[in-house]
Formats: C-alpha cells, sequence, structure tokens
C-alpha cells in the first residue's frame, strides 16, 4: 500500500513539471511582458527597467524558471501585483468560502442525484423515465447563467428569501444565511447532468446477473437498490465525484461572482481582469496538484469499496 | 464483383437509416439546421443586417404587450429622497453654505466663466432657435413598441437575436472543428506509431487534463488580453482537444493491428496513408460525435465567457453579451431580452444534444 502511494506520487511529478512548464510558457512567455501593465499607463524606460530588474524578468528564460520552480518550491509566490497581499495569504483566506459552498453542495448533490438515478433506472423505459431525461436535457441547455440571474432576481430581490448577495464573519451565518441559495443554484444546475450519468452506471448493472440472483432469494427491492446495485456502481460515481472536486474549486466561479462570496473561483476572476499573474500561476499550479492527489484518492477508495481491486 | 456485395450499404447509409427511423432525432435535426440557414441568412447580410440601428425608443416594450402608457413611463422608479433639512445648525459648513445660498439668490454666483467667452455660444444660440422653429427635424421617428421589444439603445431584440446566434453558433462550431482536427491529428499519431511517441503526448495529454478546463481557459484569456471572436476560438479549440484525443488513440490502437491495415503495409501504402486514407475513415464516426458533442459544450462555455467580458468584443452581439446587458434589465423589469436569448440558445442546445445522442445510438448501435 504505502509503496503504491509512494510510486503513484512519483509518478505525478512529471505531470506537475509539464503543469508547471505549461502556466511559465503562458505567462512568461506568450503573456508578453508584465511591466507594462504594473507600471501604468503613465511610465518611462526607467521605471520599466526597475520593475523588470524586482521581478526577475531581465534575466534568460532559464533564469526565470528557476525562480519559479523555487517559488513553487518553498510555496511562496511572491505578492499580488494589484493588491500588494501575498499570495498565500489570499490563498489562505479564500479557500475556507469556497469549501462552506462548496462541500454542503457536493454532498447534498451526491446523494440526491443517486437517490433520483435509483428511482429512475428502476423505472427505466417508462413515460415517468422518459419524462425526466427530457426534463434533464432541456434543464442543462439553459445557461447557467440564467439560473442565477433568475434565481437571484425572483427568490431574493423579489420574495425577499434569500439576502441578494453578500458574506459574513460568522461561519454559521455564512452556511445558513449567505450559502443557502448558491447551494441551491449549484443543486439545481448539477442534479440533471449527474442525474443522466448516474443512471447509465446503474442501468450497467440492474441487468445483471447478481441482481436476478438477489430478487429470486426473496430480497426487497429497496435493498437490492441501496445495498448491492449501489455497491456495484459505486466506482464510477467516486471517480466522478473525485475527480471533480477540484475543477468545483473553479467552477463555481460564477455563483461566487454572482453572490460576492470572497472564494477562490472569483479571486481567480477578478486576478484575470487585473492580470494578476501570480495569483493565477499559483491557483493554476496548486489546483493541478489537487487533481492529481484526488485522482489517488480515488484510486484508494475503490479498494475500500471493492476488495477485488488490487492497487499495482 | 457481384451485385449483393456492390449494394451492401456502408456505415453512413446504415446510420441514416437508422436515424431517419428515429422521429424525435429528426425533428432536432430539422430545428438544428433552422438555425444553420439562419446563421448563413444573417451572415450574407440577407436578414439581420440592420440590427444594430435604432428602430424603437429605448426598451420598446414587445407589441403583443402594448406600448409603455405615458404615465408608466414618467412614474419615478426610484423615489426622490425628502430633501435635506434647509440648516443644520451643527453643520461646520454652515455659514459658506448661508454665503452661496445668499449670493445665489441675489442673482450672482453659480458658474463662473473667469471672463473666459463661451467660443460656442453663437452657434449654440442658432441650433436652439431653430430646434424651437421645427422640433422634430433631424430626429427619426422611433417606434414605441417591437415585435419583441428593444434594447437600452432601441435595437430590435429579434434582429439582435438572429445576430447573436449567428456569433454563438460560428465560435462553437469553429472551435469544435479545431479541437476535434487537434484531438484526431495528436489521437493519430499518437495511437499509430506508439512508443516513445505515444509517451510524449501521454504526457501531454495528462499535463492538459490535470488543470481543470475552466481555469486553462481564464489563464490563456488572462494571457492574450485581445478580444475578437477569433480568440475566443482559439482559446476554446487550443483547450478543449483531451477528449477527442483519448477516444481517437484508443480507435488506432485497436485498427493498427487489423488484417486491412497490414494489407495497405502490405502494398505499400505509406504511414501517412494508412493513418489518413485507410484507419480514418473507419474511425471518422467518433471524431463526427465528438464533434457535435464540442460544439454544445463551446457554445455554453462562449456564453459564461462572454458575459464575463473576456470573449466577443463590445459591439458584437452573442447571447453571452445579450444575458450580460439582460442580467441589469431585469432589475429595471425588462425581461424580453433575457427571455429571447434563454430560448433561442435553450432551443439549439437541446436539439443539438438529442441528435447528439441519437447519431451516436446511429453510428454505433453497440453502444446503447
Amino acid at each position: 500500500m504505502t509503496a503504491y502511494i509512494v510510486r503513484r506520487l512519483w509518478q505525478m511529478l512529471p505531470t506537475l513539471l509539464g503543469v508547471v512548464l505549461l502556466v511559465f510558457v503562458l505567462f512568461n512567455w506568450v503573456g508578453g511582458d508584465p511591466a507594462y501593465i504594473l507600471a501604468g499607463k503613465m511610465s518611462n524606460p526607467q521605471q520599466i527597467a526597475n520593475i523588470r530588474a524586482q521581478l526577475g524578468i531581465d534575466q534568460p528564460y532559464y533564469v526565470q524558471l528557476w525562480i519559479f520552480l523555487k517559488q513553487i518550491a518553498s510555496f511562496n509566490f511572491g505578492a499580488s501585483w494589484s493588491t500588494g497581499e501575498t499570495v498565500s495569504h489570499v490563498l489562505a483566506t479564500r479557500l475556507g468560502p469556497s469549501l462552506t459552498v462548496l462541500v454542503p453542495l457536493t454532498v447534498m448533490e451526491t446523494v440526491i442525484a443517486i437517490g433520483l438515478a435509483l428511482a429512475v433506472a428502476y423505472v427505466r423505459g417508462s413515460l415517468t423515465d422518459r419524462m425526466v431525461m427530457i426534463a434533464c436535457t432541456v434543464g442543462m441547455s439553459i445557461s447557467i447563467l440564467v439560473y442565477i440571474i433568475v434565481f437571484q432576481y425572483w427568490l431574493a430581490y423579489k420574495m425577499g428569501l434569500f439576502p441578494v448577495q453578500g458574506w459574513g464573519d460568522h461561519f454559521f451565518d455564512n452556511l445558513f444565511r449567505y450559502s443557502a441559495l448558491p447551494i441551491l443554484i449549484g443543486l439545481v444546475v448539477s442534479i440533471a447532468p449527474d442525474l443522466r450519468l448516474f443512471r447509465t452506471f446503474f442501468l450497467d448493472e440492474i441487468n445483471q446477473d447478481y441482481v436476478r440472483t438477489a430478487r429470486s432469494k426473496g430480497l426487497s427491492e429497496p435493498r437490492i437498490l441501496w445495498v448491492h446495485v449501489l455497491r456495484n456502481a459505486a466506482i464510477p460515481i467516486v471517480t466522478y465525484v473525485m475527480s471533480n472536486l477540484p475543477s468545483l474549486l473553479i467552477g463555481e466561479f460564477l455563483i461566487e461572482r454572482f453572490f460576492s462570496i470572497p472564494g477562490i473561483g472569483r479571486e481567480v476572476i477578478l486576478a484575470v481582469e487585473r492580470s494578476d499573474f501570480p495569483v493565477i500561476k499559483a491557483i493554476t499550479v496548486y489546483v493541478a496538484a489537487a487533481t492529481m492527489i484526488f485522482n489517488l484518492l480515488a484510486d484508494l477508495l475503490y479498494q475500500a469499496i471493492d476488495p477485488r481491486v488490487q492497487l499495482k | 464483383m457481384n451485385d449483393a456485395v456492390r449494394h451492401s450499404p456502408g456505415l453512413w447509409a446504415l446510420a441514416w437509416r437508422r436515424l431517419r427511423a428515429d422521429r424525435v432525432a429528426m425533428v432536432a435535426l430539422a430545428i438544428v439546421a433552422l438555425y444553420l440557414v439562419s446563421l448563413l441568412l444573417s451572415a450574407t447580410g440577407v436578414i439581420a443586417r440592420h440590427w444594430d440601428a435604432e428602430v424603437g425608443v429605448s426598451y420598446a416594450p414587445p407589441s403583443f404587450l402594448g406600448a409603455e402608457t405615458a404615465a408608466q413611463r414618467d412614474a419615478p422608479r426610484i423615489k426622490v429622497p425628502p430633501a435635506p433639512p434647509a440648516e443644520n445648525p451643527r453643520d461646520p459648513l454652515g455659514p459658506l453654505l448661508k454665503r452661496l445660498r445668499a449670493e445665489r439668490a441675489a442673482g450672482q454666483g453659480g458658474i463662473d466663466y473667469y471672463g473666459i467667452q463661451d467660443p460656442l455660444a453663437g452657434d449654440i444660440t442658432k441650433l436652439r432657435a431653430k430646434l424651437r422653429a421645427e422640433p422634430d427635424a433631424g430626429v427619426a421617428k422611433k417606434r414605441a413598441t417591437l415585435p419583441f421589444g428593444a434594447d437600452k439603445w432601441g435595437h430590435d431584440i429579434v434582429q439582435k437575436t438572429i445576430k447573436g446566434s449567428e456569433t454563438s453558433i460560428v465560435v462553437g462550431l469553429t472551435a469544435a472543428f479545431l479541437a476535434t482536427l487537434l484531438g484526431t491529428l495528436f489521437g493519430a499519431i499518437s495511437g499509430y506509431y506508439g512508443g516513445w511517441v505515444d509517451d510524449c503526448f501521454n504526457w501531454f495529454y495528462s499535463v492538459f487534463t490535470s488543470v481543470p478546463y475552466l481555469l486553462l481557459i481564464l489563464a490563456v484569456a488572462a494571457v492574450l488580453h485581445q478580444k475578437g471572436v477569433l480568440t475566443i476560438v482559439l482559446i476554446l479549440g487550443l483547450t478543449g482537444w483531451t477528449g477527442v484525443y483519448r477516444l481517437i488513440r484508443a480507435e488506432y490502437l485497436k485498427h493498427k493491428q487489423r488484417e486491412y491495415v497490414l494489407a495497405a503495409d502490405a502494398i505499400g501504402a505509406s504511414h501517412a496513408s494508412r493513418m489518413f486514407r485507410h484507419i480514418f475513415p473507419n474511425v471518422s464516426h467518433v471524431a463526427l460525435v465528438q464533434l457535435s458533442i464540442l460544439t454544445v459544450a463551446f457554445i455554453k462555455s462562449e456564453v459564461i465567457l462572454s458575459f464575463l467580458g473576456f470573449g466577443v468584443p463590445v459591439g458584437v452581439a452573442s447571447w453571452g453579451s445579450m444575458l450580460n446587458e439582460a442580467q441589469n434589465e431585469l432589475i429595471l423589469g425588462k425581461w424580453w431580452q433575457l427571455v429571447a436569448a434563454t430560448t433561442a440558445m435553450a432551443v439549439l442546445v437541446t436539439a443539438f444534444s438529442v441528435f447528439t445522442d441519437a447519431l451516436r445510438d446511429a453510428l454505433d448501435p453497440k453502444l446503447k
């Protein structure tokens, strides 16, 4: 087990190096000279030269790459170009609000989608099944923007059920007052695609021999579905949920932007708008690393779910 | 060669026959075709050429609602705050205000021109006199209602939606084409040659997939800086090839061992010829399905990018930029642009997704 984990971590290095190279090429080579962005509209050659020396971009590319690698290894990406805050502080303070929305959303989304998908898979081929699938397709074709705009307008602004936007200082206040509508919208948007996907996972299992055996020995339908089918269909579900988690951190950015939640996603948008390269670079590298770690965690979870899985 | 062999239907003929039998898929295909015809007509300037003409009054409501009455229009939407108390005894600026008020009451004060003569004063007086004589001169007659309303500048929403659909669909299709092309090319080379070439492309693939797709798009948008339809096509196309690559590579791995490829090798076909003349027609259905899946995904991405202002430039209508305007209009109660853009997009995306599903089933009946 330990040997497996160590080997998997070792195999991540080339990929992570690739991500670093990709980010480096994008921002240090394609991105042009950041000194002009930093110096602003009123600048003279002296200032530009100063800034270039300060950032180290007057050095040859291999030295710049070395600086970038050292920054990653020491978790020190310097200061944000627009606010002067250190990047590590930016990330540390923005992670909490993101997770406050993300964790309840993911848990509720997965549980609800599994329940609905089992129900729909149970009545597969019926009119209900087809109507639900059509509703999912139509629901998925409407842009997430429209859901956010309409829900925020009707539920928060017109009917006053939720605060229109905002964020507080207390965890419970944030969770129950400010996160409620964002989580609701997240659920509405994500359940349709999840339901469609999970339904196909369950349909693959529901015609298997073991289901017939379980039925013939007199097990109740709920027990067959929730215990036997669910456990067998769990592997693709776990893969899907786990590999989605890090990208959800970014994927939430629209919700965070509309509801002024000071999270990672909103920070990315702000950084892109302000050409704040250190923040984008740091977030990209960390999120890529998180994606790889979560894929490894998913593989480790497989063994807990299915003892037949051998980790090699 | 006997007749039976010559007339045995090929993959495409069979798929088309299966697709024709699926009535829902045919309706979806008709809707998609309708959008494409409208795209061609608006791209060639037959319809919606003057979408940016200011034909209506600002926020003209849809005809079926009727024109806004004068009372509705003039009713103050924001309550005027009560006037501040005339004099606050604690105001540190009190004496100053008192002096200014006294000056104003006496008819002096106001704007001090410091002795500079307004150079345009003569022209302005002339213009004012002319305007008083014929108040409607130079102002085009603007309509109070339009078939589906108008936006802030009085553009006809129907024409604007048609133009916006053109932009969004063109971006989606071109970017999907670029991504499919890249993915197919990389997948073919990687799967066909195998070995270290395959390792290199796999490494490339795992790098691109470990960065979340949206983050990659935003990072590229941050770097490229200039806005434009070409930029957004490049962003989406250069980042979206990974899914196509994985599937095409798997197909090439499977096909390069097949007898017809070995036979092609035996008659001396070159690598390129084997890859693209012999194998590609047999895997092209995978690429086609991916192309339509990507088109839907990219239309959605374009809407989000344009909404955030990283997409199409100002002055170009697209569903994303329409939604961006609609967000503020909704607060004023002007819902028509939101409904128009949402409906146009939802109908196309639903039809396209239904058609894609049917296409996949028709091309690969095993998968069902």
